[in-house]
């Protein structure tokens, strides 16, 4: 068995989002509660979170962005570029701590102190575009993940797997004409579901043509529909990629009891999910890959699934 | 929803007297399947389309030579004997559902917009009603559709928008769809926003069932007998 990493810190609890909000402080409180009931959190090696530096961020996100973000967040204002992206004064703070905490997992991989880990962060990355916050997300964690392996590492080829029940919309269009970075994601069809993009046919432009794959799912269909296209689509296109570091956008929302969708995935269609991604990873980097938490907002639901994922991540 | 809003107004006209061979260049430039036809004056007094153009080229089994031969010949001659005199237009103070309806009985691919002195306007095409379909349906911009069945009575969209209202959300589009069954309707509400939770528990609370927006798809599809 090899040893897992693991990413928390108090300080994402800092980002308060307003009452009610689903992506909210609680979410994580209820993870650590989940893996400490489960006796896993005594086999996890703890992974210190430190901010990003800035230049890391600069890779992805224009600056003029990076300055507004904080701007609207100095000046105590509740929410940015869109009511959903609820902020409060320690936001830009606590993201910027949530890409430091991935880097520091992709440090921990990377050295071997770790075969992999596991970010429970937050805020969440995977909406947020070179120069604008959308669906709770302000920095994206992954993407800027990517650019840390390829400069500081100097890793070809990254591929990351997004299997949040959302569209991962940044990520997709930040590596659109970029053909070292792969971008898988199965989602809600986007007819459906936010943020309404990631149809089959966006498959990347000019450079990066062919190196964006979507599985959009029709709500209802569950399990079997999320099986065949992991399949079908995951599979081939990973294996014909072959990438030398692998990055999961790693969503719990598209749960049966997860209001937030209408996908209808049991448990057990997770840990299908869980199984594919974990043996291609395991033939491919032999079992490095660093997962980052995006969605999952049913507090019961929520700490089970990220529970099974990491003990899954553990038997690698 | 006015056609002046939706149509093409950087048009591309040409004369009864424009030789095939210019038409075709600037068919093929510009990617246009129609072409408006004016006098001098800037009235319009015809139309030519991409299948205009086709009818008048040679066969394509011909040889090469021949083919060649034919279409030197074929080029030379004007739009003005080849064009559609006098075409379906609209004023325009029509509305998009005017064209929707117009469209679909004449079996046209695009609508020159003429004023009440017969000078050409805009164009207003197929392509040009997608647009405004995608603009209406709100679908550029992100967010998620919701489906509510609720009783066939008056005042049950005021309630949801008013939901909406109360979680401070904007709306894209609302669409209802009234073949549901005898009592009941089902509303779509495309909500601009990724917040969908407590829009949905306060639906629930007030006893509307939202229903997998698949399952009305399939229940509408025709069934095998």
């Amino acid at each position: 068995m090899g040893t897992t990493g693991f990413v928390f810190d108090e300080r994402y609890l800092q980002h308060q989002t307003f009452n009610g909000h689903p992506e909210c402080a609680e979410r994580l409180t209820a993870i650590m509660d989940g893996l400490t009931g489960a006796g896993l959190l005594d086999d996890l090696v703890q992974i210190a979170a430190e901010p990003a530096n800035q230049r890391w961020i600069e890779t992805v996100h224009n600056i003029h962005y990076i300055m507004k973000f904080e701007e609207a967040c100095m000046w105590g204002l509740p929410d940015f570029e869109h009511q959903d992206n609820s902020i409060c004064r320690d936001s830009y703070n606590t993201a910027l701590l949530a890409v430091g905490g991935v880097l520091k997992a992709i440090d921990a991989v990377m050295k071997d102190e770790v075969k992999n880990a596991f970010c429970a962060v937050r805020p969440p990355g995977h909406h947020a575009e070179a120069n604008q916050a959308m669906g709770f997300c302000y920095f994206n964690n992954v993407a800027i993940g990517a650019r840390y392996l390829q400069q500081q590492y100097s890793v070809e080829k990254v591929c990351i797997i997004d299997f949040d029940v959302h569209h991962g919309n940044g990520t997709q269009h930040i590596f659109d004409t970029d053909n070292s970075v792969f971008y898988y994601s199965i989602h809600e069809h986007p007819s459906f579901a936010y943020p309404g993009t990631g149809r089959e046919f966006e498959t990347g432009f000019s450079t990066g043509e062919g190196y964006t794959k979507n599985s959009p799912i029709l709500p209802g269909r569950g399990d079997d529909e999320y099986r065949e296209r992991l399949l079908t689509d995951l599979v081939p296109t990973f294996k014909e990629f072959g990438p030398d570091a692998v990055l999961l956008s790693a969503g719990f929302d598209a749960h049966e009891n997860d209001l937030m969708s209408g996908t209808n995935l049991s448990t057990e269609g997770y840990e299908f999910i869980n199984d594919t991604i974990f043996d291609l990873v395991s033939s491919s980097t032999g079992g490095r890959v660093v997962s980052v938490l995006e969605g999952g907002y049913n507090l019961q639901i929520l700490p089970l699934l990220v529970a099974n994922h990491i003990r899954k991540m553990m038997a690698l | 929803m006015f056609v002046t809003e939706m149509m093409k107004t950087d048009l591309v006209a040409i004369t009864p007297e424009t030789s095939l061979a210019e038409a075709k260049e600037l068919m093929e430039k510009g990617n246009f399947r129609h072409l408006p036809v004016v006098d001098a004056d800037g009235k319009l007094v015809g139309i030519v389309t991409d299948r205009d153009m086709r009818d008048a080229h040679p066969s394509s089994l011909l040889d090469d030579e021949s083919y060649q031969k034919t279409l030197d010949k074929v080029l030379k001659h004007t739009i003005g004997e080849i064009m559609t005199a006098k075409p379906i237009t609209v004023a325009p103070y029509y509305t998009l559902q005017d064209t929707l309806l117009i469209i679909g009985k004449k079996k046209v691919g695009a609508l020159p917009v003429v004023d009440e002195e017969g000078y050409l306007k805009g164009i207003m095409s197929t392509r040009d009603l997608l647009r405004a379909f995608v603009n209406i349906m709100g679908i550029e911009e992100p967010g998620t559709l919701l489906c509510i069945l609720v009783d066939e009575q008056p005042g049950q969209l005021k309630k949801i928008v008013d939901i909406a209202a109360e979680e401070n959300v904007s709306l894209g589009s609302v669409l209802v769809a009234r073949d549901w069954d005898k009592e009941k309707r089902a509303i779509f509400p495309y909500l601009l926003t990724n917040n969908v939770i407590s829009i949905k528990k306060k639906l629930l609370a007030l006893g509307y069932e939202l229903l997998d927006p698949m399952q009305w798809y399939l229940d509408q599809s025709p069934k095998k007998e």
